[in-house]
């Protein structure tokens, strides 16, 4: 079944069951791998989009509940320009890497919302965003920094 | 990949593998080393060369005529930043311009030596290879610019992509030489002059990994996004036991999800199970998604076999019964059971650790394509060579007709050694005739892992007026790695045995270490730090309660037992002590250092400056591992049943450190596995059935269950650089172990801590 909606700016037409979610979507339909597939129950974050400007797990979006643009990491700035991830790369925050689409992406949204959040704010907003390298640290202190220079 | 994704042929074959990387004018460098390593002798305990291999390895590294600095890495990056630190190296002695350095990713080949990348080596084993390589290079290009210039070449210098002729101030860029230099012999590397620490650029210097741009972007390739053109996507339903095989199978209702074409039988393994795929059946789709609904829609009767009576409960009593009988010696150090008959005061304490997976963020996947009779491999691998060896005795070929490329990984930590889910996409691309990318679940992660291993370690010392130990006896149960090599092999290989157990470090006059016999019921892998991990939890958590048995300082009295320090000759005390794979005249177990590292951390922690109590509580520990010494600090706060962690710092002494930040994160990433493993980690088997499946039942650390802070010091060292990807966990066990002891007294002797109703 066709569904329509606007990635990153343009406007996307997709024919999948309407059960599909969002992440499979983006990665295996719309060939977009910044959006990293790690647990597919909403467990780990590694998934996290934005629709209409809020973090959503896409592993857990049906495809056919997209009614609102949606941001992925490819998207979120042209360039890398965006704070956070500035923020991101001043400080090194990556190891592996794989998880960090999910964070920058966990991290903007709080930011949107929340622009000097506490570390209280931090933790509740990027619990659901597993780093199996354990980067913690420094996303919390590359957080900070970007919401500094917001 | 990048280009490749789009023709998955061109430039990628082994014998274009110079010819193709390199254009004609350039100058182009293979320095060769011989390494030592631990795990190629493993190698000959079984029939694969997959666990490593000491070849004689070549490092590439050419300079373009644009000036462009190619340098292959053969080493797979996982999150250490290997990937970017040994290029670094090789470009410091060249005095390259980093702007200009472009990394290669080397595929799989022989030619390297030992591609493996585990066991915390890189550095150690290639450094002085990469070092090598870039001061030849820069040695020709001197050469070449004196010859043209008429100049004694020992007037002219590298100076950040020129050479320079120091008294006419003549200068000529790398690109205008490499031609020249090209034609040059190779220098006869005895004749190299390093450069001095206090000239390097990027040795012991931060720098950003080559890939972060792209990690922070969405670009950077890992092997879950391996593509190629009309691929499809395979899903496997493995046997729920190990060993297990389909009895029979009906999958009328998979087929009739949208997008499933068709199900493919995998075969089972034939033990020793190695690296092979564990059998089942494959679900071939158009995208993931339908893969993984066809794979609910099977009717699947399997027949178990012989692992289906494996119960986590039951093991764990079977493998305290074991460690309380004697076992094989494997170190034996003046005379414990004189010293035991004397009487006087013996403590005694059996600690337990369960089974853990792996779960790098990014499950196993990889991409295959078979052309020509060649197969072509995508893969996240720690061990690229083993999926050549894997492959191909998969598919009956020749391991030099299988090419394989090595993306980025979404984390390792020793999961991505073993390639079995590189052998399925092979055997699904053969059978259907085009490229297939296989795709684990994270539920296929935790149940077939190959886990790290279960153990139960007895401990019984003797201890003087003193409260010092005369005698200490440690008794190691556990199913080995050798298992996964040798069909049911119960007792571990030597390694597995240098690994904290019989490397007791301490200035005591009789010890004895001994392995008692633990047969394999799941499969068994080297998991970050293997088995230190639990030996130094047993091992320094006892120390702890020695210590606390005597009223004496737990810091105070590792010191005491250490003694002022000593370079240990463990071979002259029954140990066939491996030492990682490291030289031991060159790399010897020096407990000056360890000592060393437990004082800084005494100071840094400001250890003593604060009394346990109120919920608040901090514990130390100190271990060498991968050749490296570091002591573990961690502070705890215990408010109910809730444990929070503050602060950790880690002490570390790897010798040389080429990436600094590098090295900090690592030893931050060790912190938080360690408390996450401590805290709430458990993999648990009943009817031989993995009881977890995902983050939701197998829970790894969280930012909000993490330790707040993790403070590394670097102890500034001329020594010969060491590990550093795996050291950082095991004091981090024990030190939290302990603190929880200090805060509470509750003295955890068994993981995870829910077993004594903390969280
Ligand atoms: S993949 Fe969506 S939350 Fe883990
Ligand atoms: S950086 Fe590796 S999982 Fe987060």
């Amino acid at each position: 079944m066709p569904y329509t909606f606007t990635v990153n700016g343009t406007s996307t037409t997709v024919d999948t069951p309407e059960d599909m979610p969002l992440l499979w979507v983006l990665r295996d339909v719309l060939k977009m791998k910044g959006t990293k597939f790690g647990c597919g129950v909403g467990a780990c974050g590694a998934c996290t989009v934005h629709i209409d400007g809020r973090a959503v797990r896409s592993c857990m979006t049906p495809v056919a509940n997209v009614s609102a643009p949606v941001t992925t990491i490819e998207g979120l700035s042209e360039d890398g320009s965006h704070p956070v991830q500035q923020a991101w790369m001043e400080l090194d925050v990556p190891q592996c890497g794989y998880c960090q689409a999910g964070q920058i992406m966990s991290a903007a949204a709080l930011l949107a919302n929340n622009s000097d959040p506490s570390d209280a704010d931090i933790n509740t907003a990027m619990n659901g965003n597993v780093c199996r390298c354990g980067t913690y640290m420094r996303i919390r202190e590359a957080i900070h920094r970007a919401a500094a220079s917001v | 990949m990048k280009e490749t994704s789009r023709n998955p042929i061109e430039n990628i074959s082994r014998r274009d593998f110079m010819n193709g990387m390199f254009s004609a004018g350039a100058l182009v460098i293979a320095a060769r080393v011989l390494p030592a390593s631990a795990w190629a002798q493993l190698a000959d305990a079984s029939a694969t060369r997959a666990v490593g291999s000491a070849l004689s390895p070549s490092i590439y590294l050419g300079v373009e005529t644009d000036g462009t600095v190619f340098i292959v890495t053969h080493r797979s990056e996982m999150g250490t930043g290997i990937r970017t630190a040994l290029p670094a190296v090789a470009a410091d002695e060249l005095d390259a311009d980093w702007d200009r350095v472009r990394i290669e990713q080397g595929i799989g080949d022989p030619a390297y030596g030992d591609q493996n990348t585990d066991g915390s080596r890189s550095i150690r084993d290639f450094y002085q290879a990469f070092r090598v390589a870039g001061a030849s290079a820069r040695e020709m290009l001197i050469r070449a610019a004196a010859a043209e210039w008429n100049v004694p070449a020992p007037e002219c210098r590298a100076e950040l992509h020129e050479i320079v002729h120091s008294s006419s101030g003549r200068r000529a860029g790398y690109g205008a030489l490499a031609e020249a230099a090209g034609r040059l012999d190779v220098p006869d590397p005895s004749t190299l002059e390093f450069k001095p620490a206090a000239e390097w650029r990027y040795v012991g210097r931060d720098h950003s990994i080559y890939d972060l741009p792209g990690i922070v972007t969405g670009t950077a390739v890992f092997g879950m996004d391996a593509e190629l053109d009309d691929m499809v996507y395979a899903s496997i339903e493995h046997p729920p036991v190990l060993g297990g095989t389909v009895r029979s199978l009906d999958d009328s209702e998979a087929l009739e999800v949208p997008g499933v074409q068709r199900t493919v039988p995998l075969p089972p393994f034939t033990p020793p199970y190695g690296f092979q795929p564990l059998g089942g059946v494959a679900v071939i789709a158009d995208n993931t998604w339908a893969a993984f609904q066809g794979r609910g829609r099977l009717n699947i009767d399997w027949d178990d076999g012989p692992n289906a009576g494996y119960d986590s409960d039951r093991f764990r009593q079977q493998l305290m019964d074991t460690a309380r009988q004697t076992g094989r010696v494997v170190r034996d150090h003046g005379d414990v059971d004189q010293e035991f008959d004397r009487g006087g005061t013996i403590l005694e304490a059996m600690y337990y650790m369960p089974h853990h997976a792996h779960a790098p963020m990014e499950p196993p996947a990889a991409v295959a394509d078979i052309r020509g009779g060649r197969a072509y491999v995508w893969a996240p691998t720690q061990n690229p060579q083993a999926v050549q060896d894997t492959v191909a005795a998969a598919l009956g070929i020749d391991a030099a007709d299988v090419v394989c490329n090595v993306t980025l990984l979404g984390g390792g930590f020793g999961r991505k050694s073993k390639p079995d889910y590189c052998a399925e996409a092979a055997l699904l691309a053969r059978e259907l005739g085009r490229p297939v990318k296989v795709v684990w679940s994270r539920e296929d992660d935790v149940r077939f892992d190959y886990y790290h291993t279960v153990s139960a370690v007895y401990q019984r010392a003797r201890v003087d007026a003193a409260g010092r130990p005369t005698a200490w006896l440690s008794r190691s149960v556990f199913p080995p790695i050798a298992a996964t090599f040798i069909p049911d092999e119960q007792y571990g290989m030597t390694f597995e045995h240098d690994f904290g157990l019989n490397d007791l470090p301490y200035d005591i006059p009789n010890i004895r270490a001994e392995n008692g016999p633990a047969p394999a019921h799941v499969r068994i892998g080297w998991f970050r730090a293997v088995t230190n991990n639990f030996h130094v939890f047993a091992a320094s958590s006892f120390a702890d309660e020695m210590a606390h048995a005597a009223g004496r300082d737990p810091l105070e009295f590792l010191l005491d037992m250490i003694g002022p320090g000593q370079i240990v000759d463990l071979p002259s005390q029954g140990v066939a002590y491996e030492n990682y794979g490291a030289p031991l005249d060159r790399y010897p177990v020096d407990t000056r250092r360890l000592r060393n590292v437990l004082e800084i951390a005494g100071e840094r922690a400001e250890w003593g400056s604060r009394q346990p109590g109120n919920g608040w509580g901090v514990g130390i520990a100190a271990h060498r591992s991968f050749n490296t010494y570091v002591a573990s600090v961690v502070e705890v706060e215990v408010d109910g049943n809730q444990v929070h962690v503050p602060r950790v710092h880690q002490v570390v002494d790897a010798g040389v450190i080429v990436s600094p930040d590098r090295v900090r994160a690592q030893f931050e990433g060790a912190s938080v596995m360690a408390v996450g493993l401590v805290r709430t980690g458990a993999i648990t088997a009943a009817n031989g059935r993995i009881q977890q499946s995902n983050f939701t039942d197998f829970q790894v650390a969280r930012m909000a269950d993490a330790p707040v802070e993790t403070l590394v010091h670097l102890v500034d060292s001329t020594e010969l650089p060491t590990g550093v990807g795996e050291p950082g966990v095991p004091p981090v066990i024990a030190a939290f172990a302990n603190a929880i002891y200090s805060a509470t007294g509750t003295r955890v002797r068994e993981l995870p801590l829910s077993r004594y109703g903390l969280a």
